[in-house]
């Protein structure tokens, strides 16, 4: 038995507790986050930027829930939308039902009646498809999303067919005489709710279950030996994960006043995959990083081209090849270098290796729009403008451009990356080596 | 709904209930069993790939659409015949495009990156297919030469191409068989299946073999949707509509079994063919709901037709087979 | 009473345990009798079973037939964890740690269960006194200190030797399974780490399996003699040294 004085000389060896000036930069960062969100309809206060404040804010909670499965205990879903979708279907009906008896709830309660929907469906659906991890758990999350998005079009009273289940949100018990009805109001109703989930969903990752989740994510095989069934591990992740996708499909109905098949669907549950991946999923932050990136993102290409669906899609997949830490993760590589103080060494290298890369993109960019052209609309004028740049597609000039900027940016990209990672292979050794010399 | 509004009522008539039966117990096997050759022609290109690669091929359905649309563009040029061949080499050459440039770049990022990179790859052709050849069905005809009915059974006629595709996916398995147990190649496919770490020893020429197994998987959707071009709808939805069955094929035979994989093929064909077929419901058995429900969603299950369900037949049977037998039916593999 | 309470209940008692592979008979009829408080060592040729009777009593695979007691309550045929709860923690031959986590994280996560802290989702898993007083004892034993917030992925060979002993005693399971501890060791590492074992399974059940005979006979009580999946022989390493037996099936061979 270990006597007092071996506790103390232990507890050495423990990870030094947080100063109060940790403690304080901790809760700061929340109230600067809280303060942030109080502010920013007042800075951009028109229609446009609250709607897409709200939007973004719905994706943070989504992809975060996401996140609890595939970056936190490294499970792959292609049917996260199940749990959103359920989620914002049994608000919708909440909100009509509240409001047809006028029931003394008020609507910021709606959310967590998609929650627990939410992660009643988790549960019950959860259980058997835990079973299995990796590929399988892929796979069989794909064929359960496809189970319930067709069931949700033959079930017709319960998902309202084609057209989907709308409510009123301003009908509904007035707390302090808020009606819900100016998008400003929903605005704060949504910051409020994502606040509070992204505090809950980093409180969940330093808890007891949290931490096993990442051993799980590690090494399976090995958490049964310490005591622990990986399979409820799973499972519980997955249970989280459900209720905080239902509060992101609450909130959405909300917002929208209106549930229907696409929120269960294949394409929402891809667009959370792409948002989490591309923020990148070895950080807490990353699914935020990428909701915000993909919202904005995917609200903006669409007005510069017609097939951003298209970029958008090469976009992943360039992310998923070079950039498998997602955005957050090339941000957070750089931090040594911060830290010793030598990233401006890098900088002329990544300068000389944007150069041949946009002429790539911009190549590429070329060709497509002008296939777009021939293809999509041929009857339409040729003279066409794509990311702001106009250009006339039927002149055969354009192919031998693109086709240049293609093969030379592709050429020289390729030599001026190689130098990158030369560059940061050496920096990063001095950097460390400077790191431990103090 | 009233029975002399169905089309089949004057056959019925005239026939009676014992022909009608049979005639309907014939027509869908021949196209269950039809529906089964192709899904097998893509599973098993799936599960080889799985098996030696460990990738998950999400796109795998992506290049059955390629298959199609190549088949659908050479056809209009060259005519049928040329696309049959020309289609699933083109298909096959990007595949193998895809894994030497693409997979073995991603691969040491992981499986999960490798899997998203086929997930990312599938959107992108879903995309490009609809930029060059519309959102709306393609007219992929039948070639003359086999447009003409190969039998009459009571009333139907049975397509001639149909028959047509049943051979060709026949011969092709049966080729698959000959490969598999002749060729060296086709011991190696067989020993990575049953051994799958042991892929990693082949040695030298392994990424030769990785690339060749990647092309001729692909190329073997690619067939499946040259042929089932012209008979089905050729859209550029195809692939999502497709894709998640495949999966179920996987999931439902047990990973990395061929066998599996055919008998899990067979069984969703006929499944489903059998399921559009049949027009009763729970409603149509047990009589309609009482008044004070029939408003309910209760309504919905009790009314609806067992054709109705048949899409999502693939999926119902794959939960009954995740609750008692989670290995699939032939699987040993966990994942 | 459990049986558990008893001293004189054995650790582990093994009767008449078989494992067959398909036709492959690996484990044939399997009798063994480890005593609470005994360090014990299993040798044998390679491909002899030994693994494969540590992933038997482990959970790892089921037996085909046969008892296995744990502390006289029967295990055979459990899952891992389970076996783990009820007090018996393993090592594996080829390191298996959490290679993303960082040391102290790999530490932790093995004292969580036997804390009672389980899935406990409320809970802030930094705020624990008695995970972090354990954790922080066991990462001193190691002598891993020095390396506490490393991801265990990127230590060295040796330095991932000594966390898997550590993941493997950190829970407080009375009987501790290790699977060739210094394979691949040199000399002066393997001292090191036989003193760490020794000093780890101070009154604790030890079953080890181990190559490097120095090794084995410096720390067994008792050794027992596994020959294409029969124990052949078991006794003090005296016994074991003098007996015919083994010298023939064994230790000729390594004499020669």
């Amino acid at each position: 038995m270990t006597d007092l004085a071996s506790h103390a000389a232990a507890l050495g060896a423990a990870p030094p507790r947080p100063t109060v000036s940790d403690r304080l930069k901790f809760y700061g960062i929340w109230l600067a986050t809280a303060v942030a969100l109080l502010v920013l309809p007042q800075v951009f206060s028109s229609g446009g930027s609250l709607t897409t404040f709200s939007l973004v804010g719905i994706s943070i909670i989504f992809a975060l829930s996401y996140n609890i499965l595939l970056g936190q205990t490294g499970m792959l879903s292609f049917g996260h939308a199940v749990y959103y979708g359920l989620g914002g279907f049994l608000a919708i009906h909440a909100i009509n039902i509240v409001g047809f008896h006028k029931w003394p709830i008020p609507l910021p309660l709606m959310p967590l009646i998609g929650g627990v929907a939410g992660l009643f469906f988790a549960a019950l659906i959860g259980w058997v498809m835990t079973q299995r991890s990796g590929t399988a758990f892929a796979m069989i999350s794909l064929g359960l999303a496809e189970l319930v998005a067709s069931s949700a079009l033959i079930l017709r009273t319960f998902f309202g067919g084609e057209a989907g289940i709308s409510a009123n949100r301003t009908k509904l018990f007035k707390v302090f005489g808020l009606s819900f009805g100016p998008q400003i109001q929903i605005y704060y109703l949504i910051a409020a709710w994502t606040l509070i989930a992204i505090i809950a969903m980093y409180a969940l990752t330093r808890t007891p279950l949290g931490r096993m989740c990442n051993a799980v994510r590690d090494n399976p095989e090995r958490v049964q030996f310490v005591g622990y069934d990986p399979h409820v591990v799973r499972y519980l992740a997955f249970c989280f994960s459900g209720f905080f996708a239902g509060i992101a499909g609450a909130l959405a109905a909300i917002n929208f006043e209106i549930a229907n098949s696409a929120y269960l669907g294949a394409t929402q549950s891809g667009t959370v995959l792409f948002s989490t991946y591309i923020g990148g999923i070895g950080f807490f932050i990353g699914p935020i990083v990428g909701a915000v990136f993909v919202t904005v993102l995917s609200l903006g290409l669409s007005d510069l081209t017609q097939v951003w669906q298209l970029y958008f899609g090469l976009f992943f997949i360039a992310v998923v090849a070079f950039a498998p830490g997602g955005i957050t993760g090339l941000l957070m590589m750089h931090r040594p270098l911060i830290r010793a103080g030598m990233l401006q060494r890098m900088l002329p290298s990544y300068l000389i290796a944007v150069v041949p890369t946009l002429a790539l993109c911009t190549g590429l960019m070329m060709m497509i729009e002008t296939i777009v052209h021939y293809t999509v609309n041929p009857n339409e004028s040729p003279n066409i403008k794509a990311f702001g740049i106009p250009f006339n597609a039927e002149r055969p000039s354009v192919w031998a451009i693109s086709a240049v900027l293609i093969i030379v940016g592709f050429i020289l990209a390729r030599m001026s990356w190689t130098r990158v990672g030369q560059t940061w292979d050496a920096t990063l050794s001095a950097a460390r080596a400077k790191v431990h010399a103090t | 709904m009233d029975g002399r509004d169905k089309p089949g009522h004057d056959e019925f008539i005239r026939h009676g209930p014992d022909k009608i039966m049979l005639e309907l117990i014939v027509i869908s096997t021949l196209n269950g069993v039809l529906y089964g050759m192709l899904l097998f022609l893509m599973a098993s290109g799936l599960t080889v790939i799985f098996s030696m690669l460990g990738v998950l091929n999400f796109a795998h359905a992506s290049f059955y659409m390629l298959g199609a649309f190549f088949g659908f563009q050479i056809s209009r040029w060259f005519g049928f015949w040329p696309g049959l061949i020309v289609a699933p080499i083109l298909a096959g050459a990007i595949g193998a495009a895809v894994e030497r440039y693409g997979l073995r770049r991603v691969h040491k990022n992981g499986h999960v990156a490798e899997l998203l990179f086929t997930f990312g790859l599938a959107f992108a052709i879903e995309e490009i297919v609809s930029i060059i050849w519309g959102k709306v069905p393609v007219d992929y005809r039948t070639p003359e030469l086999l447009d003409f009915p190969a039998f009459t059974i009571f009333s139907t006629n049975y397509p001639a191409y149909k028959m047509f595709m049943l051979a060709v996916s026949v011969v092709i398995f049966l080729g698959l068989l000959v490969a598999l147990k002749k060729t060296r190649i086709g011991l190696i496919v067989q020993a990575a299946l049953t051994h799958p770490h042991m892929v990693a020893h082949l040695g030298h020429n392994v990424e030769r073999i990785f690339m060749l197994v990647f092309g001729v998987g692909t190329a073997l959707a690619a067939v499946a949707g040259v042929i089932a071009g012209p008979s089905l709808v050729t859209q550029s939805n195809m692939a999502a509509l497709v894709g998640p069955i495949l999966f179920v094929v996987v999931v439902v035979g047990g990973l990395g079994s061929l066998p599996g994989a055919f008998i899990a093929s067979l069984l969703i064909g006929l499944l489903q063919t059998f399921a559009v077929s049949i027009n009763g419901s729970l409603g149509s058995v047990f009589g309609p709901l009482g008044p004070e429900l029939a408003q309910s969603w209760l309504s919905d299950i009790w009314n609806v037709s067992v054709a109705q369900v048949a899409p999502i037949m693939p999926y119902l049977l794959l939960v009954l087979i995740l609750i008692f037998r989670p290995m699939g039916l032939l699987g040993t593999r966990e994942s | 009473m459990s049986p558990a309470m008893e001293s004189n209940t054995p650790a582990i008692e093994i009767k008449g345990v078989e494992k067959s592979f398909g036709a492959t008979k690996v484990i044939q009829n399997i009798n063994l009798s480890i005593a609470q408080g005994e360090r014990h060592a299993l040798i044998g040729p390679n491909g002899a079973g030994k693994s494969t009777t540590f992933n038997l009593i482990s959970g790892y695979m089921k037996p085909t037939s046969g008892s296995i007691k744990l502390r006289g309550e029967e295990v055979a045929g459990l899952r891992p964890f389970q076996i783990n709860r009820r007090g018996l923690s393993r090592s594996f031959q080829v390191t298996n740690v959490f290679a993303n986590m960082t040391v102290w994280e790999n530490l932790r996560c093995a004292v969580l269960w036997s804390t009672g802290h389980r899935y406990a989702f409320w809970k802030n898993v930094d705020n624990l006194p008695v995970v972090r007083e354990r954790t922080a004892q066991i990462l001193e034993d190691i002598h891993l200190t020095s390396r506490r917030d490393v991801p265990a992925g990127l230590l060295t060979y040796a330095e991932q030797r000594a966390l898997e002993i550590g993941i493997t005693v950190a829970g407080g399971a009375n009987v501790i399974l290790l699977d060739e501890p210094t394979a691949g060791m040199s000399n002066a590492e393997t001292e090191r780490a036989v003193s760490l074992i020794r000093r780890l399974t101070e009154g604790r059940t030890l079953l080890i399996v181990e190559h490097d005979m120095s090794v084995v006979f410096g720390l067994a009580d008792r050794i027992s003699v596994l020959v294409y999946g029969q124990v052949i022989a078991s006794g003090t390493p005296e016994e074991i040294r003098g007996n015919p037996k083994v010298k023939e099936a064994y230790l000729g061979e390594e004499a020669a």
